[in-house]
């Protein structure tokens, strides 16, 4: 149905052109899925823009064949392509937010799309936008045919996305990321709707993901791009008990599944024996009834209602959650840049709850209770580069200076493995990797008591979150820090922690020894969690 | 477009490499900051290397036309224009730029507070602006003018005046959108004051679109400046400013001397053009995130 033949793209740049994908061919049969899973510049999502000749300005399909049902993609007239685009083949993008107009009724979009093709007239637009909102499984569909995007949840959002994408039956799904962002539930249910419309109606489609296990899960065949190219492809089962090339073995290694260490997630080579840590019987911090209420537009929201938990010396606690559930809010108040509602926070007996976040900056508690923030991007200066970033903390509040402050920043680096000559870079000239070892030397670079890990790994790749997992392993045995590690995702916080909070609604609705709640959760929320995490298929045992 | 495979280059560009790429990519800065250079030049060194005095009348030799000797040619009262052309490059630059540098930081401390902090302060703040805002820009200035006196302080006062509001709003969005991003919570985990925050961290990635602000608020300083002394409030006779010159001249351009107004106004207008392109190359340049 599609058949793609030595494509290349490049792109125009500064620095010359550059090649996104380097020559690469497959095809797709009528009904089958077929996943493309790479990590970042690997060159998937060009491959899909090149398809529906979407790419930015400066990229330019350099040579190879694309072959829609006899008709050539890359020759095509751009008149034909409007055609093609929407009615024949379709996209679904990364951030379903972005991709709609946010001023406009999402089922006016519908009705857009329907007229564009003609598939639609005035007279019955309205009926079928509202079809294709049932379509997708959304309930009370004329009700909510009316209502802007900012009123819907993130996985709503992406229904209607789906919805404009298969309103004109398109033979062809494109998926680009089309989970990204949103919770593990709703990526599972957006998933689940993705696959069951495929193949109710019978179409083709193209996954891309970041995400090995959810291609696993979803796709017949994958394909594991890197580097513009195809490294592998086969039946995801095989490419999961018997990659062949190092790349995918790579990625395999580091995607976390149950009943893997830490120290699998990297590739063979590099796995080291776990240093141990050690847990004290005396508590850090003990939170007592702590309540967090914001003034919302339609009355006062409790984002946190009163949760008490315990996090001992050396230990390592997840708080496990959806977006909404509070962790968030509870890690700003415990890291004192959000003053609580009411509560106690006792850290090593003293009462920080009692302190006002506004003047915590020049509290002598500064330096030992830190923070890894979620977005490395976002977390640093842009106008500094790695070396003022990580000076930040030991000028401020260590009082280093001079020769002493610049042995101690090269420490750090080496500490949390950047290499020294990056130092000097600003923030958009390193990698997502390099990012996050920079915001973590920062967070460690005063030796904390006590960390806090906001999804730190939450923008990465799945390799890269794998180095920086094992780095956190190694730097909590280290330097003896206890962790309060913050995640959506409970098969990494199994791997790290000790102890796991999950939090619902901003309540603790189960807590307890990370195995014990892994295993054999008691709670229905924490069941459902877990179920909804992609399950890919276990490794075979190399004997 | 996270999937841009951009091969990381092994060497970083410093500051003379990106100013020298900022400047061949787009060749428009290039001609921008040659004008500009020579505007500069002219303002520093023209008074030394003009070949008459500015002021030196000479009744024998007035309203000449444009000639080898007089290259603009002479005015009603014999002094030579180009000379005086030149001569008030200095007066004129300088006015617009003391008059930008203070709305600069009016603008950007009154910005600051309101984005930052918010709250009262800053409908207080943005009531305030929107007034100035409220009034025909140049007739306010013309009524700061009248009222203080006759000076080129009061020339400068009122132009920064009226330009503080586009400064307070440009660094008030700018402050805002990044009062809660990461890295000014992480320089607060860092043991920086608000204070220390705003200022060190958030305030400098306003400059960027600052620059911009900066190089047309300089052409319409000077644009502002002359149109004072052109209708006789500032900068008074016989000294040379181009706002002057023009009224002037406007005098006898019906007797056909073109050339007393129609210089000094095309100088007026180069200035005003050169930093109008200038904007987007010094945004360029002063942003780091443009280098490679």
């Amino acid at each position: 149905m599609l058949s793609v033949k030595d494509l290349a793209v490049s792109f125009q740049t500064r620095r010359g052109a550059v090649d996104a994908v380097r020559g690469i061919s497959f095809d797709l049969e009528k009904g089958e899925i077929l996943g493309i899973v790479g990590e970042s510049g690997s060159g998937k999502s060009v491959t899909s823009y090149a398809l529906m000749r979407i790419l930015d300005a400066g990229g330019r399909i350099k040579a190879g064949k694309a072959t829609y049902s006899g008709i050539d993609l890359r020759r095509a007239a751009e008149r034909d392509m409007r055609d093609i685009r929407g009615r024949e083949i379709s996209m679904i993008f990364q951030n379903p937010r972005a991709a709609l107009n946010p001023i406009r009724k999402v089922g006016h979009q519908i009705e857009d799309v329907l007229r564009e093709h003609a598939r639609a007239t005035r007279q019955d637009a309205r009926a079928k936008a509202i079809a294709a909102l049932r379509a997708v499984r959304i309930n009370d569909a004329e009700a909510r045919y009316d209502a802007y995007p900012f009123e819907l949840s993130g996985g709503m959002c992406q229904r209607i996305v789906c919805a404009i994408a298969l309103a004109c039956d398109p033979r062809l799904l494109i998926a680009d990321e089309p989970t990204t962002g949103l919770d593990i539930t709703t990526q599972k249910a957006v998933m689940d709707l993705v696959r069951d419309l495929i193949r109710e109606r019978g179409m083709s489609s193209l996954l891309i993901t970041h995400d090995l296990g959810l291609a696993a899960q979803y796709c017949d065949r994958i394909m594991v791009m890197k580097d513009g190219l195809i490294v592998e492809q086969g039946d995801p089962v095989q490419i999961f008990s018997d990659p062949q090339h190092g790349y995918t073995r790579k990625l395999v290694d580091a995607t976390p599944r149950i009943g893997e260490s830490i120290r699998s997630l990297l590739p063979p080579a590099d796995r080291k024996a776990e240093l141990p840590h050690q847990v004290l019987d005396t508590p850090l911090v003990e939170v007592r009834n702590l309540t967090k209420t914001y003034r919302g537009k339609s009355g006062p929201v409790q984002a946190v209602k009163g949760i008490s938990f315990t996090i001992k010396q050396g230990q390592s606690v997840g708080l496990v959650g959806e977006s909404g559930c509070g962790k968030s809010t509870t890690s700003e108040i415990l890291v004192r840049l959000m003053d609580a509602t009411s509560g106690d926070i006792l850290f090593e007996g003293e009462n920080i709850a009692a302190i006002p976040a506004k003047g915590f900056a020049r509290n002598p508690r500064r330096a030992q209770i830190q923070m890894v923030f979620q977005d490395a991007t976002d977390s640093l200066n842009p106008r500094h580069t790695a070396r003022q970033t990580i000076v930040e903390p030991l000028r401020r509040l260590g009082g280093l200076r001079g020769a002493k402050l610049g042995a101690r920043v090269e420490e750090l680096a080496v500490l949390v493995g950047l290499p020294l000559p990056l130092l000097d870079r600003f923030p958009h000239q390193l990698s997502g990797g390099q990012k996050a070892r920079v915001g973590v030397a920062r967070a460690v670079a005063l030796e904390p008591k006590f960390l806090i890990l906001d999804e730190p790994t939450a923008a990465l790749d799945v390799s890269i979150q794998a180095v920086v997992l094992n780095l956190l392993v190694d730097l909590r045995a280290k330097l003896g820090m206890t962790y309060l590690f913050v995640s959506h995702d409970l098969h990494v916080v199994r791997l790290l922690c000790d102890h796991v909070i999950v939090m619902k609604d901003g309540e603790i609705v189960e807590q307890g020894h990370a195995r014990d709640v892994m295993a054999n959760p008691q709670n229905e929320y924490t069941k459902t969690l877990l179920a909804a995490a992609p399950t890919p298929p276990a490794r075979r045992q190399v004997a | 477009m996270t999937d841009m495979p951009l091969k990381q280059s092994r060497k970083t560009s410093g500051g003379v490499d990106h100013l020298i790429y900022v400047l061949r990519a787009n060749p428009v800065t290039l001609i921008a900051f040659g004008m500009f250079a020579l505007i500069v030049l002219s303002a520093i060194f023209g008074p030394a290397l003009v070949p008459y005095d500015p002021l030196e009348t000479n009744a024998s030799n007035a309203l000449q036309a444009p000639s080898w000797d007089h290259w603009f040619g002479t005015d009603n009262v014999g002094r030579d224009v180009f000379s005086r052309v030149i001569v008030a490059t200095r007066l004129d630059l300088s006015m617009s730029l003391a008059a930008v540098a203070l709305s600069f930081v009016v603008g950007s401390v009154l910005g600051s507070i309101a984005g930052y902090w918010g709250g009262w302060l800053d409908i207080v703040l943005n009531r305030i602006l929107d007034t100035i805002m409220a009034f025909p820009l140049f007739v306010l200035a013309m009524g700061i003018v009248a009222a203080l006196g006759n000076t080129i302080e009061n020339i400068i006062y009122a132009t920064a005046v009226i330009n503080v509001p586009f400064y307070a709003r440009l660094v008030r969005a700018e402050v805002n959108i990044r009062r809660e991003a990461g890295f000014a919570q992480a320089a607060k985990l860092s043991g920086n004051s608000d204070i220390r925050v705003l200022a060190m961290h958030i305030f400098p990635n306003a400059l960027p679109p600052m620059m911009v602000q900066v190089s047309l608020n300089l052409g319409w300083a000077i644009l502002n400046a002359a149109g004072l002394s052109f209708i006789g409030l500032g900068v008074r006779p016989p000294t040379a400013e181009w706002g002057i010159m023009v009224a002037e001249g406007a005098n006898f351009i019906v007797s056909g001397e073109w050339w007393m107004a129609v210089f000094p106004g095309l100088w007026l207008m180069i200035a005003v053009f050169t930093f109008n392109l200038l904007g987007d190359g010094l945004r360029d340049i002063v942003d780091p995130r443009k280098r490679t």
